[in-house]
């Protein structure tokens, strides 16, 4: 099933006025047409005018294009980037606070966090609270392993993604 | 100058002549400033009439209609007419006040979110909480609304910005939006193919919809159907777009389309759909819908390509602009044979109705499509008579059928007619109207009555809700639940009497003949024709809903 949603996943990039309501008109989009989002990521950009979303979505070639054509349509969207097919990077930050009790555990997952060059960012007496950047793929794994300690909480931004300058050619 | 004042000047400078609204609370600072303008207010008598005559004003007229309304249930009420002409893509400006923005959020009395109640039913909305950006949002309001695919747009105007002092409405530069550059120019590679094509054809058909009459492209449309000597049929907002006595038009296709139209899309080779979006009640059963066509689809709108229906070559454009280049770019088919085929259908399989039985609904919109000569601007409710109409009014021009396509909004007709009736105060102006649907927005019968304006309101009067008993009769066993007015139907030639209009009762061909010559020397008061029609009538052919175009129901056997 992993292997069908990778498939049809598609990272969209919405360039939008940095206004008020743009993101009700962006998630009204999605909800009235009934478009299923992933993740959606929303921050002002480089220009404090314009802000970025990155929007993962997943559904068949009609309803994609559907969505971007949609997408803009809306007055306040300024540009709409498919960049699934493109050179690009993406990146997503996960925070989990895992169980760590004794020291075994603690050992194991300091480990882990070593190896996938993530961070340990708080520690407690019955927690560590880890820190996880990395694409899609490294996101999966690392949570994989981590799971059987015991995963009490996790917050995640979703994905934001970015083209390559030196894509295809 | 008070935000008001600004307000009132941007909507000047955009040539806006007529207001249609209601005042309240949150739009006294407003209305307090059109008491001194020279804009002309026509005040109805309730908000959703504001917004359904704007439209009406826009369909009929081609420009902007505007409607005011206080915040919160002055807000809601306007809610239907936006969606109304949202559906349609009617170009609209509503305002609407707003509490102060210090109570914004707090639940203040008459307020509501309008921005996000309206959000999905207009083509884009603006909260003004600063009065220095009060009068570039009207511009750029405006521009919005008329320009790619027209559609409504509010503007919510807190009080305390209407009150707030601003620099004077000055008109600055033309609107340019960063975010919003519509396309008007076909891509030619795509408008070459498409003519290759049409060239190529020997089953071809234009299938015209509203978009041609919004883009103005009716006299453009009709030198396509006449240099390449392509049949055309047309959607219910297409009508008009063609004269219907044109020998190359097939009336309306679909649910209540004619026969021949309806078989000429299932035969057809290529289709020419323009400024259409394939709504469900256009197409019947989607995968079985033009089955043996390569379809070519001209519209402004990309999302409206590929929705619905594939399309072998999609152009995005104005169809105003596009249909001269196609025309110069394909040669005339070799369609004799088609069109030969489309006329025998058309001798072999004409629309019909009983004429014996007391006075028919289709004998009512003939009979008044042939006194006016066609040439009445026709209003209508939503249900049978809404296609009685569309079937047996023979459209000549472009906006002069007004009726509510997308939505399907009871109600909108007649106030629509007054707003018809405004931006043409000499033309002959119909509301064809069912029992059901009159009654409501019969009150803007104040409003018709006070500015003088001479609407005919034709009540094709069955007792019922017509088209809905008609469904529950042909796939409800026929258990009419709920449909029948019978025992509370008003008197309706007092009632009009009432507010002063003219009434009439008409219950056989020559009774309504002679009402309908009175009303049409009437030239200062609205007249309400009573029409006692056959109630048992029903609105044929008919294909059912999910059923595919060729399997049409030609009448009850």
């Amino acid at each position: 099933m992993a292997g069908d949603d990778r498939q049809n996943r598609h990272i969209i990039t919405v360039t939008v006025e940095n206004r008020f309501g743009v993101l009700a008109r962006i998630a009204g989009l999605f909800s009235a047409r009934g478009y299923n989002i992933d993740s959606l990521c929303v921050a002002e950009s480089e220009d404090p005018s314009i802000s970025r979303m990155t929007i993962v979505v997943r559904g068949e070639e009609r309803i994609l294009d559907q969505i971007y054509k949609q997408l803009n349509k809306l007055i306040d969207v300024i540009k709409v980037l498919d960049i699934t097919s493109e050179e690009h990077i993406e990146r997503e930050l996960v925070l989990a606070k895992v169980n760590a009790q004794n020291v075994a555990s603690r050992q194991e997952i300091m480990q882990l966090v070593n190896i996938f060059r993530a961070k340990i960012i708080d520690i407690g007496k019955k927690t560590l609270t880890v820190e996880v950047v990395g694409s899609g793929a490294k996101v999966r794994a690392i949570l994989e392993l981590l799971r059987p300690f015991g995963i009490k909480e996790i917050a995640r931004t979703g994905r934001i993604a970015i083209n390559r300058e030196f894509g295809r050619q | 100058m008070k935000g008001a004042e600004i307000l009132v000047k941007a909507l000047q400078h955009e040539g806006v002549k007529i207001l249609f609204g209601y005042p309240g609370g949150s739009v006294l600072p407003l209305f307090d400033v059109l008491y001194d303008e020279g804009l002309r207010f026509i005040l109805v008598r309730h908000e959703q009439g504001a917004a359904h005559a704007a439209d009406g004003y826009a369909r009929a007229s081609g420009s902007v209609g505007v409607c005011i309304a206080t915040s919160g249930p002055g807000a809601t009420n306007l809610v239907t007419g936006l969606a109304t002409a949202y559906m349609d893509s009617i170009p609209v400006v509503a305002i609407t006040g707003q509490v102060a923005t210090h109570l914004i959020g707090n639940d203040a009395f008459q307020e509501v979110d309008t921005t996000g109640i309206t959000r999905p039913i207009t083509k884009h909305n603006f909260l003004v909480k600063d009065v220095k950006e009060l009068g570039r949002t009207v511009s750029e309001a405006f521009h919005i609304a008329r320009t790619g695919r027209p559609g409504p747009v509010l503007i919510d105007l807190p009080s305390d910005v209407q009150r707030a002092d601003g620099e004077p409405f000055a008109p600055g530069e033309p609107v340019a939006i960063r975010s919003y550059r519509p396309n008007y120019e076909g891509h030619p590679l795509q408008i070459q193919r498409a003519a290759r094509l049409l060239s190529d054809a020997r089953k071809p058909l234009v299938l015209a919809g509203g978009g041609v009459i919004l883009a103005n492209a009716s006299d453009a449309l009709r030198e396509c159907v006449d240099t390449l000597g392509i049949p055309v049929t047309s959607t219910l907002m297409g009508l008009g777009a063609m004269p219907s006595d044109h020998p190359l038009f097939l009336g309306m296709l679909g649910m209540h389309g004619t026969v021949y139209a309806n078989k000429a899309v299932q035969e057809c080779d290529v289709l020419l759909a323009v400024g259409a979006r394939f709504d469900d009640r256009v197409t019947g059963k989607i995968s079985e819908f033009a089955p043996r066509a390569k379809i070519i689809h001209i519209d402004i709108d990309p999302t409206s390509l590929e929705k619905n229906v594939r399309v072998d070559v999609p152009i995005v454009g104005d169809a105003g602009r596009i249909l001269p280049e196609l025309i110069a770019r394909a040669t005339p088919p070799a369609a004799e044979e088609w069109r030969k085929l489309i006329a025998e259908w058309k001798r072999k399989y004409p629309l019909t109705y009983d004429a014996n039985g007391g006075l028919k609904p289709q004998f009512v919109i003939q009979t008044i499509s042939c006194m006016t000569d066609g040439e009445a601007i026709v209003c209508t409710e939503v249900g049978q008579n809404q296609m009685w109409t569309a079937q047996y009014f023979a459209f000549k021009k472009p906006r002069t059928l007004i009726t509510s396509g997308g939505l399907g909004t009871m109600g909108f007709g007649f106030p629509a007619a007054i707003g018809a009736q405004l931006a043409f105060p000499d033309r002959t102006v119909f509301d064809i109207a069912g029992d059901g649907s009159i009654q409501m927005n019969i009150q803007e019968l104040a409003t018709a009555v006070c500015n003088r304006l001479p609407v005919k309101i034709i009540i094709l009067n069955n007792c019922c809700l017509g088209m809905v008993r008609q469904w529950q009769q042909l796939f409800y066993k026929r258990r009419y639940s709920y449909t029948c007015f019978d025992g509370a139907q008003p008197d309706f030639v007092k009632l009009a009497e009432a507010y002063g209009a003219v009434g009439y009762r008409a219950d056989t061909p020559e009774s309504f003949e002679k009402a309908l010559a009175s009303a049409l020397k009437e030239r200062e008061k609205p007249v309400l024709i009573d029409c006692r029609v056959a109630c048992e009538e029903n609105v044929f052919p008919m294909v059912p809903a999910g059923a595919s175009l060729h399997e049409m129901m030609e009448g009850l056997a």
